[in-house]
């Protein structure tokens, strides 16, 4: 399912640990970033890869809200909603982000390049508000600011 | 206000990331130098003991006490684990260390190691730090090359092996048990204690968690020994730590200063005050899980652990919030509480049924269709969930919610409408 090149990455996290499932979250993470969510084809092969049953995996991958178990956009947009945030611009920036993007939380747009979702506290409250693109955080985000950055995202 | 320059010395400098020059800067010397000495490692827990060193994760458990509590005559491996899962409301400042001065942090690591007798640490980063994870990464792998970790150390015959390993957006994994059960691949649950992690821990193994800003302390405390560091800041609760301030004040940031000074200073002076000249409404201290601070407490209190206490709050993970005027309590309670209840892991019922509970009161008196007693209720609520549960996250979110509450009910009772009042009811 993945190249040779990953594999031996995903080789490599595992042999980090006493035993194969310990590498779950890195390597669930590391396929998610190639896949784009973790389906149950996925899921099933790294349950094989870490020498687990496939609902071992499953019970990980639904406790987590960075690991994916439905689709998502080919872009996730996460805007943090926690209190700093919240008091510093972050309402506007979310309202902002619903309204350009017409989904609200959770949504994925009708084109399915974004995923609109809400984070919380995202440690980076002294410059909010904050957002993170594909995990990239970008911040002191106002609404012109968010228009730039998901212009630029292709 | 005077900033202090301890664990932040080198985060401005060029290229503070790379290897060459922490090793230039004197960094590692102090590791080599003890495996080198072959230093006793109980003594180098006395060290760290004496030092008066708190852990900065939130607890502010003494961080020796804890290494002490390793079983020496264990046949099993130990772990050293290093929490930055950094998710506690309001902090951020173990992003700027692993972002800015890494090895600062590895070394520590393995001064930590070597001293509690671990061969293999873990450094468990949220996968949300991108940048801090590459980072921390590159300087493992740099430190590898340099014959800092591995086999046999420069010929000491101490072995270490530090891994990183991530979380995946979830709070309670910041939790130490939590923590643990996250990187043993199940379940992030936090588990009951005892057992403590510190007999036993990952991996059924004695282990030791520590935040990243505890470790990093270390190898300033073992360079420059226990009485420099006992002597910084406050005499009950030494040292030099990083308080993060957001919210309404004109320069928020990181700042490191070292305890015992008035939080009014540091909020006048180096934060340049409130934003746009505005008043004080409110601080929330110590991370989003401590209890509220009004204008005349935050006039008196000092950032130190008996002088926070004796306002009736906690340092946690030294998170400052700052509240203006303009300030909605009841919808800053309730965005705090829709956190608690978002992050609750659900494994206790007083916890994950109670939380949501919780923020449908809020709802409803945010709405305008509360009743005064709603207010009782609330405070009955958090009365039940408050030290009925396994982990601290449910007590983390009474906290704020119970101060908050009874300093601002004012506020609360604007909300109710007239005919919810407690003189109409009962008229
Ligand atoms: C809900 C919850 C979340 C926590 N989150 C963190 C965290 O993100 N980072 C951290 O270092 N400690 C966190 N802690 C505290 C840890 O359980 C533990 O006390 C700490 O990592 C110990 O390290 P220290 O002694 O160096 O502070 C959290 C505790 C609770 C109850
Ligand atoms: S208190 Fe809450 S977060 Fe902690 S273990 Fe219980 S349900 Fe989970």
């Amino acid at each position: 399912m993945f190249s040779a090149d990953l594999v031996t990455e995903l080789e490599e996290i595992r042999g980090r640990f006493p035993y194969p499932k310990a590498a779950m979250v890195p390597v669930l993470r590391r396929v998610q970033e190639e896949k784009g969510w973790l389906d149950g084809e996925t899921q099933a092969w790294v349950a094989e890869f870490l020498s687990v049953e496939s609902i071992e995996v499953h019970e990980v991958v639904s406790f987590y809200p960075m690991l994916y178990g439905q689709p998502v956009g080919k872009h996730v947009v996460h805007v943090c909603r926690t209190l700093s945030c919240d008091v510093c611009g972050g309402k506007e920036l979310w309202k902002h982000l619903e309204k350009k993007l017409g989904v609200g939380r959770n949504g994925t747009t009708a084109d399915g390049r974004f995923t609109l979702r809400a984070a919380e506290c995202l440690a980076s409250c002294g410059t909010a508000p904050v957002m993170l693109i594909d995990n990239e955080r970008h911040e002191n985000v106002g609404p012109a600011d968010a228009d730039k950055l998901l212009e630029a995202t292709s | 206000m005077k900033l202090s320059n301890v664990i932040s010395a080198r985060f401005d400098k060029e290229g503070s990331t790379k290897l060459k020059g922490y090793r230039e800067d004197g960094g590692y010397e102090t590791f080599l130098k003890v495996l080198k000495e072959k230093r006793d490692p109980a003594q180098l827990i006395d060290e760290v003991k004496t030092s008066g060193l708190r852990g900065r994760g939130g607890a502010g458990f003494s961080t020796g006490m804890k290494w002490s509590f390793v079983p020496k005559d264990s046949p099993k491996p130990k772990y050293l684990c290093v929490n930055g899962d950094e998710s506690e409301p309001g902090t951020f400042k173990d992003r700027q260390i692993l972002e800015k001065d890494p090895h600062q942090l590895l070394e520590g690591v393995g001064l930590a190691s070597y001293a509690i007798g671990a061969h293999t640490a873990y450094i468990y980063l949220r996968c949300e730090f991108k940048q801090g994870i590459a980072t921390v990464q590159k300087a493992i792998r740099k430190a590898y090359e340099a014959g800092l970790f591995g086999k046999d150390i420069q010929g000491s015959g101490y072995d270490l092996d530090v891994h990183l390993t991530m979380g995946a957006g979830a709070y309670i994994c910041g939790e130490e048990t939590s923590l643990l059960n996250s990187i043993e691949g199940v379940r992030p649950y936090p588990r009951n204690k005892p057992p403590f992690p510190a007999v036993e821990g990952l991996f059924a193994c004695p282990t030791i968690v520590n935040n990243v800003e505890t470790i990093s302390n270390i190898p300033h405390i073992i360079k420059n020994g226990a009485d420099w560091h006992a002597k910084l800041g406050h005499a009950e609760d030494p040292g030099s730590r990083l308080w993060c301030v957001s919210g309404h004040v004109e320069k928020p940031g990181v700042y490191e200063a070292e305890t015992g000074f008035k939080l009014q200073d540091l909020i006048d002076g180096p934060c340049g005050g409130i934003r746009g000249g505005k008043k004080l409404k409110a601080i929330i201290p110590g991370g989003s899980s401590s209890k509220v601070l009004l204008p005349d407490e935050v006039a008196q209190v000092t950032m130190d652990t008996p002088g926070i206490r004796a306002m009736g709050s906690s340092l946690g993970s030294a998170g400052i919030i700052v509240l203006d005027e303009t300030t909605c309590m009841v919808d800053a309670v309730l965005n705090l509480m829709k956190f608690y209840a978002h992050e609750s892991c659900g494994q206790c019922t007083p916890c994950r049924e109670g939380t949501p509970w919780i923020v449908q009161i809020l709802e409803r008196i945010e709405r305008g269709e509360g009743r005064e007693v709603d207010l009782e209720l609330i405070e009955d609520l958090a009365s039940n969930i408050e030290g009925r549960t396994v982990c601290a996250l449910a007590d983390g979110a009474c906290w704020p919610l119970v101060s908050i509450v009874k300093k601002f009910r004012h506020e609360f009772l604007a909300k109710i409408p007239a005919a919810a009042r407690k003189e109409a009811v009962t008229a």
